[in-house]
Parts: structure tokens; sequence; C-alpha cells
């Protein structure tokens, strides 16, 4: 397939977005520094003990929070744009139907539809990397590496979540993907303490869950220190995740608009 | 392929379209001539949408043979549709975005570069008289400014081929009337029309030619004037008379005409003499409270072919 088809389709999501960028952008950066300022200097003053210092890794718990963020909240801004706005176009605006009576194909469609939510993962990981540069704790050049991986770990949790998405007759289960599924992962996947706090039991998921290797990854890149093979097989595992969804988002599209 | 226009621009053979177990398209024949103007005429769920979604390329046939343009929709699809213009049943128009923006990013999708798409946008805007409005959102238009945008969208790629389904469904008069007028006008300059409606005025006035369909069936084929001439007499006598129920009255009207249907609200009389038909009827001593004599439609032919009316 060529992606001149995609491109032209992805003008639309760049259209769309222009009617809400103010707000959006805004609140895209303004939200980092307030989680940042919040969690980082407020908590961080809490846990500055040894033994935290010890489980942190020796970071400072704003330096252990904030890459984590970058990874959680590209996450989070993906969930809410592969959930509400695909029914929409499915069935509340029609735009999937529009697009699929032009020479557009399925998969050209749900590429950029998906290139778009890559975008805005890409906007919400950097407006959280420039929080952090203004916290001080960018320190090396390998720390600008965690944009892209945040993009991925977008992708990662977003392309199956929009296969799910697509199958929906309404919005009334993506209540449920944000309880069972945004938050727990957003909470446990090592974003706020080491999963090495977590129950043994547990721990395996959280380990499997893409967002771990996400945020891991991230933390390592802005620590300055990422270990090679660690980090491939971080990328690996993302790039399955979203590369699975991926042919899901185009089968589930193909069974709910071509019919 | 390029270039090279065949003179059947939509054939079906067989045409089947399920759902699950449901036929909703039962095995149809079709074909569409260059330059025609072709309508399918039916009551709801007849399988009208279902045909013209799967003639646009957007929903497989189940079985049966379907050649687009010359091509295979099952391998040719996009190329199909590139030249395809397409009026669908349900407005796709985004609400949000303002007349013209929505022609131009439609206008993308079908690859054309952005200078010409704003520039053809701004011709369609006029062309369906929406010129003033090309910078407001789609939003506040009334149905029939969205209609009529809608139907500038599908011209955006100059196709050879457009696919109206119900394109006036729920217009005013004059708004219908509008419709009417562009279509017509597209028709002179050579582009081929497939429409849907269950406006039996709509359909005279418009096609060349038209299938009556019903339950996923075709029931008839022909122009206008030719089913009329074929299924039903040049005149017809409406009755309606003071009773709760017109099949009472209905046996006292015995031998009158031919044939005779009895609606819930009046009979109707088909003959070829109407104001002699008329006439009997008060020989007869029954005195209906109005009675019009008016030429047969396509609906005298819909409801001689299926036994019901085509809008209940
Ligand atoms: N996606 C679908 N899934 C299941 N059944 C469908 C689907 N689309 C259409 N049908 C059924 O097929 C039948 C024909 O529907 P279709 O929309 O083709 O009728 P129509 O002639 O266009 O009717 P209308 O005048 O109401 O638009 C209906 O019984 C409808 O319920
Ligand atoms: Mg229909």
């Amino acid at each position: 397939m060529t992606l001149a088809p995609a491109a032209r389709a992805f003008e639309a999501y760049v259209y769309g977005y222009r009617r809400t960028w103010r707000g959006s952008v805004l609140s895209t950066f303004v939200m980092p520094l307030v989680y940042l300022g919040a969690m980082g200097f407020g908590i961080g003053a809490l846990v500055h003990t040894q033994s935290a210092a010890r489980s942190l890794g020796g970071m400072t718990y704003l330096e252990f929070l904030a890459p984590g963020m970058l990874a959680a909240s590209a996450m989070q801004v993906v969930i809410g744009e592969v959930t509400w706005p695909v029914i929409a176009q499915v069935k509340w605006v029609k735009t999937y139907q529009a697009m699929v009576a032009t020479p557009l194909r399925g998969d050209d469609v749900v590429l950029a539809n998906l290139a778009w939510v890559g975008v805005r993962a890409g906007m919400t990981a950097l407006a959280t990397y420039v929080a952090m540069a203004a916290f001080g704790v960018v320190h090396t050049p390998w720390s600008a590496l965690s944009i892209p991986v945040g993009i991925l770990t977008g992708l990662a949790v977003g392309t199956p979540v929009y296969a799910f998405a697509i199958t929906r007759q309404n919005e009334s289960s993506f209540s449920l993907v944000f309880r069972f599924g945004t938050v727990p992962l957003f909470l446990f996947s090592g974003t706020f303490f080491p999963v090495s706090q977590l129950p043994g039991v547990v721990r395996p998921l959280a380990y499997a869950s893409p967002l771990w290797h996400g945020v891991d990854l991230c933390r390592a890149l802005v620590a300055g220190h990422p270990a090679l093979r660690m980090s491939l097989l971080h990328v690996a595992y993302l790039g399955a995740w979203a590369a699975v969804g991926f042919v899901l988002s185009v089968r589930g599209f193909r069974k709910r608009m071509v019919v | 392929m390029e270039g090279h226009l065949p003179d059947v621009l939509v054939r079906a053979r067989g045409l089947t379209k399920r759902f699950g177990s449901f036929e909703a398209v039962r095995g149809i024949d079709l074909d569409v001539h260059r330059a025609e103007f072709f309508g399918f005429l039916g009551p709801n769920g007849a399988g009208k949408s279902s045909t013209m979604r799967m003639v646009g390329c957007v929903s497989p046939p189940t079985d049966g043979e379907l050649s687009i343009l010359g091509m295979d929709p099952r391998r040719n699809g996009p190329e199909i549709r590139a030249r395809l213009g397409v009026v669908p049943q349900d407005d796709t128009l985004d609400v949000e975005l303002t007349c013209r923006e929505n022609l131009v990013l439609y206008a993308r999708y079908f690859g054309i570069p952005r200078r010409v798409a704003r520039s053809r946008a701004d011709e369609l805007l006029e062309f369906v008289q929406l010129a003033e409005r090309a910078g407001d959102k789609v939003e506040p238009l009334s149905g029939g400014m969205k209609r009529r945008l809608t139907i500038a969208r599908s011209l955006v790629n100059e196709p050879e081929l457009l696919l109206l389904d119900e394109p006036t469904t729920g217009l005013d008069p004059q708004a219908r009337h509008l419709v009417w007028d562009k279509l017509f006008r597209l028709k002179t300059q050579g582009v081929t029309l497939v429409l849907t409606t269950h406006y039996m005025d709509e359909a005279e006035q418009l096609c060349d030619r038209l299938v009556v369909m019903d339950k996923g069936l075709i029931a008839a084929e022909g122009s206008p004037r030719d089913l009329i001439g074929r299924y039903s007499t040049r005149e017809v006598v409406e009755l309606r008379f003071d009773t709760p129920d017109h099949g009472d009255v209905a046996p006292k009207l015995d031998g009158v005409v031919e044939r005779m249907e009895v609606l819930p609200d009046r009979i109707l009389l088909y003959a070829d003499h109407g104001e002699a038909a008329l006439a009997q009827v008060h020989e007869r001593g029954l005195n209906p409270l109005s009675a019009l004599v008016r030429r047969s439609t396509l609906e005298d032919v819909f409801l001689r072919l299926t036994g019901r009316t085509l809008v209940d």
C-alpha cells in the first residue's frame, strides 16, 4: 500500500483539531507543569528519606516521577482519542461513512486516524518534556528520546483500545475501560512508585503492561544510562503491541464499516 | 481501461445482499446506460440503499455479478470509487466545519490538489446556491441546504456516475424543485445518474427509466410512461365516502370498472375515461364526499404490482 491516501485522510484530523486547538494546547502544556509541580515537589518532600532514595535508585522523587508521567500521560491522552472520537466517527459525525465512499480504503483510514493519535501522544510527551526541563530534570541529550518512546507507548496501548472501540455500538463501555484499564495501568505500572513495591503476585501483571515498558525506558533515558539490550527489549515489546493492535484495528474497521 | 467508458455503467446479474440470514436484495438484474437517469422506486425496506451501497463499492455483494464502469468492485473498489459521486441517505457532513471546508477536505480524499479543490468548492457552492454560506458552519443550515451541500460534495471529483440515495427526502416542495433542477442540469451535462426515492412524482419527473423495487426484488422495469401504460389505466377516479369502512361501500360499485382498489380512506376506480365512470357512480345513487378524476401515476403502478401504497 502507498501512504499517500492515508496522508490525505490525515489532513482531516488536522482540520478537525484546528477548531479546538487553543484550549487543547493550553491544557496539554499546563497540566504537566501542575502535575509535576504538585507531585514532584509536594510528595517529593515527603519521601525524601534514605530508604526512599534506595528504592528510587538514588533519584529524587521528581526525577523518578517525571519520565514516568511522560509515558503515562501520553497513554492517557491516547485512550481518550481512541474511544469517544471513534464512536463519533462511526455514528455521530459519520466521518468514516464519508471516507469509505471515496477512494480511501479501510487501512488508509485507520492508519490516518492512528497516525493522528500518535501526533496527540507526541504533543503530550513534548509538553511533559518541556515541564521536565523547566523543573531541571533534564540532564542528558538521551532524555529527548523519551518523546518518541512516549508516542510508542501511547500507540502500544491505543491501537488495541481502538480495535475494541470500533466494535462498540455505543460509548457505554468506555467508562469501564477507564475504570478497569486506564486507572490501574496508570497507578500500578511504575509511574508513581517502583513496581518492586507491589505484592509479588501482581508484579508480573505490571511487568506485562505496555505502560511499564514505556515508563522504564523513559526513566532510563532521562537518567542518562539506558542499557542497550533492555532498551531494545522495551521497544520491541511496545512495537509488538502496537503492530498487533493495528492489525486488529484494521480488521475491526472493515467489519464495522464495510458491510 | 482508462478513458474508455463502456456503454453500460452498472451491470448486475443475480445481485444479492444478505445480512446474516436476512436477504435484503434477492438476486436482481440491472443495466444502467451511459447518460441515463435511472431510478429505484420502492417503499421502506425494499432494498434500495443496500443496492446503492453495493453499486457504490462500500458494501460487498453476497452473491451474483456486479460490474461498475466496466470494473469489478471486489478488486477495483478504490479505482471505481474515484470516479463515482455518492449522496448517501444519511448526511455525513462534518457539521462543525464550514461548507467550504467540507468540500475541500472531501476533495482531498480523492487526491485533488488543494488549489483545485478550493476553486472547485467555490464553483460547486455557487452551483447549489450556497455561495453566501461558504464560510458558515454546517450545523445551523436547514435540511434542504445540507442536502444541497451533500450534492455539491458528491461532485468534487467530477464523477461520471452519480449515486443519489433519497436526495430530497424531508425537503419542502420548493427545496425539492431546486434539487430536481440541479440534477436535471447534471444530466444535460452528460452525467449518468442513479437515484432512489419513494416519491413517485420525483421518479416520474426525473427518470428516463426506473425499476419498481419491493422486498428485495424488482417488480417491474421501464420508463415511467411505459410502466403506467402497462400496469394502469389512463385515468383514476378517487372516491371518499362518509363511512368508517370503505370496504362496505365497495360491493355497490361492482361492475363500474374492470379494476378497483379499496384503501382504508378511499376507493380507486381504474378507467380510461374517468368522467364516464364517475357518472355511473352517481347513476347508482351513490354520493361520495369527494370525487377526483386524475391521471394515473407510478403510485397506481406500485399499488397494482404490490397491493400496497408507496408511502404509508
Ligand atoms: N447493515 C445491516 N444489517 C442488517 N440489516 C440491514 C442492514 N442494512 C439494511 N438492512 C435491512 O435490509 C432491508 C433493506 O434495507 P435498505 O436500507 O436497503 O432499504 P431501503 O429500500 O433503502 O429502505 P428506506 O426507503 O427505508 O431507506 C431492511 O429490512 C433493513 O433492515
Ligand atoms: Mg434507503
